[in-house]
């Protein structure tokens, strides 16, 4: 495949709907005005396991309907348990939507909502995630359809011979994913036709799923998803919101809006999963590693399987002779984990990378120096050579511009009035994926061309780096593109997640760009799933460094993050700007996992506690103190027609660890258990 | 119920229960101010009440009556919109009109020299707009695409440094 003429890609374009979103002008699902609107909030149930007998209404009520599983309309079977909403007697977990209150007002439909009085049987149930529980189960594949279990040489015999090992066991929490708006949905019926003004990453897909849930053709249901904000996984599909505003609407005649209140996120669209994880890793006393093993707990509800790939990371990132890693998932009484930036990558490496840093410690290696060492030359399980690795490249030239010769290796060694000072440094990957897109272009007289694809742009940049990609395809300036995305009645594209939105989408506008003009017609339409199918899926990854520097107050316990640095090697970087600030806000996610955010569970109830933006911290502007991003120009002509990786998720991945590290550095305190609250330093300060 | 938005009266027939927040956007179709946690929690529903910045999810409209209500609609090329622009000061944007209107209020704080929890003992003498007081003064305003960074100096810009 030749490469494309480069001129408006690699610019550092602004973002073409900034305009808008600075003045207010920019939609969101639940802002597009309707005639004769009414307003849906959902019930939850306030147990975490047993039966809803019935719903009792208030007659002097607000409602113009109150739905639940005994008068709501049937839906047919969808892919995903959570989307049969109000089908069922069956409670599973504590805020699972079991009624839905539609009204005149929004005020009315909360006041509804919370005088319904629901008959209910509870039952025992079980919510906490334990290691040793007798249901534990190793899943079949783990997201999106990798091996449960790998295993390669004998890890046990390295182990036993091994001079130098390190066994040591990791926890993180419950995390909530939190995009600032949250998920809403307003659907109108006319006729047999569904429209949803929907925020989610996928309008195709959502498309689909509710055509399918209410028994229709796919094209009978519009999505229009013009603006999101923000989503992080947690609006990768259909969520329960936009079946019940359909259902509500369907059932009233009546366009109805239902935005989720901020405290009901916490259950029903998702979460990533706590983890507990052990890794072993064995080493020579030059440092090179004989074995690896890396062994993760999660769990997930009992509606649906949801398998965090915790371990995966683990398989790519460093040689070892023998190797194992393994999965193993707990049911529970408790709402479904689903995806959160970077699943897997982000709790595993946050796991491993400490392991590293522990095993350098031991070893009396130089962190950097130990990883360097164990580079390998292919993917270790699979033999599959890397499209292109520079990890090594990220470790050095990270190093040398975070300032990191001359550390003194030894922690608890710096100190400034009442501050320890440390530094840390942790590796991160993310695979570069791509996944089938269609796109079409248009010319017009005028000199214009029109792009379309189904793509959303959840404030990654999409719709800016699409028009810079289709620019350089067609050969004209910038300005002469108008794209459209965020409706499903365009060419069906894949979901904005797995950091695979620009390769995928981009692969299918270039392809389309390039069909107009070998064709000279005025239309061209290109499908990249025949392309996508014939390609190589191993070996793809990008790399990077994380750098921090932290400070922790000696008195309180507190943790500021003085510096935190990434280094980055993710192909070719299509827009400087927004890629610097994807990254940016990786590693400020990241900050908020190593330090403050964890779902606190109440196990007497089933719930997490801290269900709001108060009790839930995450990173604000005053946590955030010197943080800066660079990257490698990196080539890698073997992934897609921009060479590109994407860079939406690996900022998160080894942050939290490089954090960890540094406070390690400082003080002498392993912290293993996410996040590293002041009260799991006190007692050693 | 009358209620002043960006120099311009409305009569409105409104729920008693109405935040100003919602008798913006369901109301008015003002929905520039936006709603991110309804508890006042995340800053994103920032509008100037009188000139000062609030947490418009926090007031009921009935109670506000006689004040002048200003929301993100109501600039036009404000520095600190450019600013935000010439900076990439937001992704989703979702929290964008809230830091703006936010940033508006808070300088203005500044100019009459009110300090912050980041301002030493005696703010005569002190830069009230170091990068350290923008981040603690902008921190009711929550962003969770992290452009917190990019935020500072487009705030620290349109106040003129």
């Amino acid at each position: 495949m030749t490469a494309t003429t480069h001129r408006a890609v690699g610019t550092p374009l602004a973002r073409l709907e900034g305009p808008k979103k600075v003045t207010g002008a920019a939609k969101y699902a639940a802002e597009y005005p309707q005639d004769d609107l009414a307003y849906a909030w959902i019930v939850q149930s306030p147990v975490a396991r047993g039966r809803l007998d019935a719903v009792v209404v208030d007659p002097t009520d607000e409602a113009i309907v109150v739905l639940w599983h005994g008068n709501a309309p049937r839906l047919r079977d969808a892919d995903d348990p959570e989307l049969a909403v109000l089908q069922s007697a069956a409670i599973s977990y504590r805020g699972q939507p079991v009624a839905l209150v539609v009204a005149d007002t929004p005020e009315g439909a909360r006041r509804a909502a919370q005088t319904v009085r629901l008959e209910i049987t509870a039952e025992e149930h079980d919510t906490v995630l334990r290691t040793d529980h007798p249901e534990l189960y190793t899943p079949e594949t783990v997201n999106p359809g990798f091996p449960s279990e790998t295993a390669a040489g004998d890890v046990d015999r390295a182990w036993a011979a091994a001079p130098v090992r390190i066994d040591v066991e990791y926890a993180t929490p419950a995390l909530h994913n939190n995009p600032m708006e949250p998920h809403a949905t307003i659907a109108r019926w006319d006729g047999d036709e569904l429209t949803l003004w929907d925020s989610n990453q996928h309008p195709s897909g959502v498309a689909a799923t509710v055509s399918q849930v209410f028994g229709m053709r796919p094209d009978q249901t519009r999505v229009i998803t013009e603006h999101v904000g923000g989503g992080f996984g947690s609006k990768g599909t259909a969520r329960p919101n936009a079946v019940l505003a359909a259902m509500g609407a369907r059932v009233t005649g009546r366009p109805v809006k239902l935005a989720l209140p901020r405290q009901q996120m916490f259950t029903v669209v998702g979460h990533r999963t706590p983890t507990r994880q052990r890794i072993r890793l064995a080493a020579t006393s030059d440092g090179a590693l004989t074995a690896i093993d890396h062994q993760a707990f999660s769990q997930s509800s009992r509606l649906f399987e949801f398998a965090e790939q915790t371990a995966v990371a683990t398989r790519h990132m460093y040689a070892a002779p023998n190797r194992r890693t393994g999965h193993r998932l707990l049911r529970l009484d408790m709402p479904t984990p689903r995806w959160m930036r970077a699943p897997g990558e982000a709790p595993g490496m946050f796991a491993l990378e400490c392991a590293m840093d522990e095993l350098a410690a031991e070893l009396g290696i130089d962190p950097i120096e130990l990883r360097v060492r164990n580079e390998p030359e292919v993917e270790p399980e699979t033999g599959t050579p890397f499209t292109s690795r520079h990890y090594v490249d990220c470790l050095r030239q990270g190093a040398e511009r975070f300032g990191w010769s001359g550390r003194d290796p030894r922690p608890r060694q710096r100190r400034e009035g009442d501050w320890w000072i440390g530094t840390g440094v942790a590796g991160a990957t993310y695979p570069a994926m791509a996944q089938p897109s269609t796109a079409r272009v248009r010319a017009f007289d005028d000199g214009g061309f029109e792009v379309a694809i189904g793509a959303a742009d959840l404030g990654t940049g999409a719709r800016t780096i699409l028009t810079q990609i289709a620019a350089d395809a067609l050969g004209v300036p910038v300005e002469r593109i108008t794209i459209r995305i965020g409706d499903s009645s365009l060419p069906k594209a894949s979901v904005a997640g797995g950091s695979s939105g620009s390769a995928s989408w981009g692969w299918a506008v270039t392809g389309a760009c390039r069909a107009l003009r070998e064709s000279g017609e005025r239309e061209a339409v290109f499908d990249t799933t025949e392309l996508i199918q014939k390609q190589e899926k191993e070996g793809r990854h990008a790399f990077g460094a994380h750098f921090a520097e932290v400070r922790v107050d000696a008195v309180t316990g507190e943790v500021r993050v003085s510096r935190l640095f990434g280094m980055y090697a993710a192909g070719r970087i299509l827009n400087p700007r927004t890629a610097r600030s994807q990254f940016l806000g990786g590693m400020i996610m990241g900050m908020g996992m190593a330090l403050h955010e964890e779902g606190v569970l109440d196990p007497a109830m089933g719930e997490w506690v801290n269900h709001d933006l108060a009790e839930y911290h995450i990173p604000a502007h005053a946590d955030v103190e010197n943080i800066d991003a660079a990257w490698l120009d990196e080539q890698d002509d073997q992934l897609n027609p921009m060479g590109s990786k994407g860079v939406g998720e690996i900022g998160i991945v080894g942050s939290p660890a490089a954090i960890v590290n540094a406070v390690w550095h400082a003080t002498g305190v392993r912290v293993r258990d996410l996040p590293v609250r002041l009260d799991k330093l006190l007692p050693h300060l | 119920m009358r209620l002043t938005v960006n120099g311009i009266e409305h009569d409105l027939d409104l729920d008693p229960r109405t935040t100003v927040l919602d008798a913006l956007r369901e109301h008015l179709d003002l929905t520039g101010a936006k709603k991110g946690c309804d508890h006042g929690q995340c800053g994103a529903c920032t509008v100037l009440l009188d000139g000062r910045r609030v947490n418009s999810c926090l007031l009921l409209a009935v109670a506000h009556q006689d004040a002048e209500i200003r929301t993100v609609e109501g600039f036009e090329d404000h520095p600190v919109q450019r600013g935000f622009l010439e900076h990439d000061g937001f992704q989703c944007g979702y929290c964008t009109p809230g830091q703006i209107c936010s940033a508006v209020g808070m300088l203005d704080e500044v100019e009459r020299g009110w300090p912050s929890a980041a301002t030493g003992g005696d703010p005569e003498g002190e830069d009230l707009l170091s990068d350290a007081e923008i981040r603690e003064r902008m921190s009711g305003n929550l962003c969770r695409c992290g452009a917190y960074p990019n935020m500072v100096p487009a705030i620290r810009e349109a106040a003129g440094r």
